[in-house]
């Protein structure tokens, strides 16, 4: 029989610099094509398209020379302290891994109640209204590592577990237990042309995400709230350090999605 | 009297229909385009090892059934004086076209299987899921469920729901205990994809 194996613990998280987001959308792209995210429909909106990745312009509303304004990647921010989706689940659809730290949702046990997406502070849950749909020659690149969703669920930002799988079966196949952490790279942190996002472990200390996500001029979304996510944000600019702080509008959703408030 | 025969006719009614009948009708049949031995192969004669023909690639996937260029390595023209033998060359081999087996242990798709941690880390055998398959004679008639698609497999051969051997059935419940069993604390996305 097996030996008794108790895996190393990780908290797997991101930070973001906002000052290095030009809003290209490389990320959101490489993050549908590697989830199987069906392509949308032009000007999509949340009752006929999904992106896991939601690229937002919020301007300081000041008049120029002084107005500015910033590109904000909006996706699961993997709260870690009473993560609201989870609790509000009926089917435990929704967990948070206890080695990786990733909240992980399972489709295939969703009901499609959307308790997960009204709980969800940050929007970041979509429901697939209709049952997806490519192309012909879209369905030979889908991505063997991640099932496809159905129709009636609920689906988010996993932080590309099927990349996890891969990265651990092939230590596995090496004889090695735990990953080389080069090998575990979302996509949009891998797609992102200007280096914007860092990823990795931030129990050790020692890794570039730990340090950063420590750094004087991180922030977190909705932090008054306590949920602790394990996505930060960076700028140097007070401003967008502050936004969270306050009512602000979403001038114009890059990728096309429904204009919305975002209530602070 | 009367009543007690008409009920326990009624509950053998029952157990007929949900023990022979609904089987029946929810299971498809398929043979498998071809015989194939793997006593054959693995036995005295062939001495082959499992690991010969399943293979795991350099990035640690597992290889499922070899695809026609491994059996054409030794099956260019026919072995022997078999029939099946002779249509795997000419139907398959020599246009270089894959056999559609139809596979017994195929998870559905939010399933993540991987036989790397498994058989590597674990010190798995391939007895323990695969039961005495390595050493079979002939290929079993196939069974897909009708309505979800998958093989009879993963339910388990026994429609009551126990198994006396480790490698009947390969349902969920079964990977929960034997990882419970070992210690291990594991999230949804540990196994599912």
């Amino acid at each position: 029989m097996m030996e008794t194996m108790t895996d190393k613990k990780f908290k797997y998280g991101m930070v973001i610099d906002l000052d290095k987001c030009n809003g290209c959308g490389a990320c959101a792209v490489a993050c549908a094509v590697e989830n199987n995210v069906p392509p949308a429909v032009e000007k999509m909106n949340k009752r006929n398209g999904i992106t896991w990745m939601n690229i937002s312009t919020v301007s300081n509303k000041e008049q120029f020379p002084k107005s500015e304004s910033v590109f904000v990647p909006m996706f699961c921010q993997q709260c870690e302290k009473e993560t609201p989706c989870m609790t509000v689940c009926p089917q435990n659809a929704v967990d948070v891994d206890p080695t990786t730290g990733i909240v992980g949702q399972i489709p295939q046990r969703c009901l499609g109640c959307r308790y997960c997406m009204t709980a969800c502070p940050y929007h970041a849950r979509y429901f697939n209204w209709w049952d997806p749909e490519w192309t012909e020659g879209m369905k030979q690149q889908l991505n063997p590592d991640v099932a496809p969703r159905m129709r009636g669920v609920v689906e988010k930002c996993n932080f590309c577990h099927g990349r996890l799988h891969a990265a651990k079966q092939k230590a596995a196949s090496q004889g090695n237990r735990e990953i080389d952490p080069a090998e575990y790279i979302p996509a949009c942190v891998e797609s992102c042309p200007n280096k914007a996002i860092t990823f990795g472990d931030l129990i050790d200390e020692t890794t570039a995400v730990a340090q950063l996500a420590k750094s004087e001029n991180t922030f977190r979304f909705l932090s008054r709230l306590g949920t602790e996510p394990k996505v930060h944000y960076h700028s140097e600019k007070k401003w967008v350090r502050e936004m969270t702080e306050k009512t602000l509008t979403r001038t114009h959703a890059a990728n096309g999605l429904a204009q919305e408030e975002i209530h602070g | 009297m009367r009543s007690k025969i008409i009920s326990i006719g009624g509950i053998l009614f029952g157990l007929i229909i949900g023990w022979y009948v609904f089987p029946y009708a929810l299971y498809r049949n398929n043979q498998q385009p071809l015989q194939f031995s793997h006593i054959a192969h693995t036995g005295e004669k062939g001495g082959m090892a499992c690991e010969d023909c399943h293979s795991t690639n350099s990035e640690g996937r597992f290889q499922g059934i070899p695809a026609i260029a491994k059996c054409a390595e030794c099956h260019s023209s026919p072995i022997g004086e078999s029939k099946n033998e002779k249509r795997m060359v000419e139907d398959y081999i020599t246009p270089n076209k894959e056999i559609p087996w139809f596979v017994y242990s195929r998870q559905p798709d939010n399933a993540f299987f991987s036989h790397a941690p498994h058989v590597k880390l674990g010190g798995l055998k391939c007895e323990e899921c695969h039961g005495q398959h390595g050493s079979s004679e002939f290929l079993r008639t196939q069974q897909t469920n009708r309505i979800s698609g998958y093989s009879r497999d993963i339910w388990g051969a026994n429609i009551s729901g126990f198994s006396s051997n480790s490698w009947e059935g390969m349902k969920m419940s079964k990977c929960v205990r034997c990882h419970g069993d070992n210690g291990r604390r594991d999230g949804c996305i540990e196994c599912h994809k």
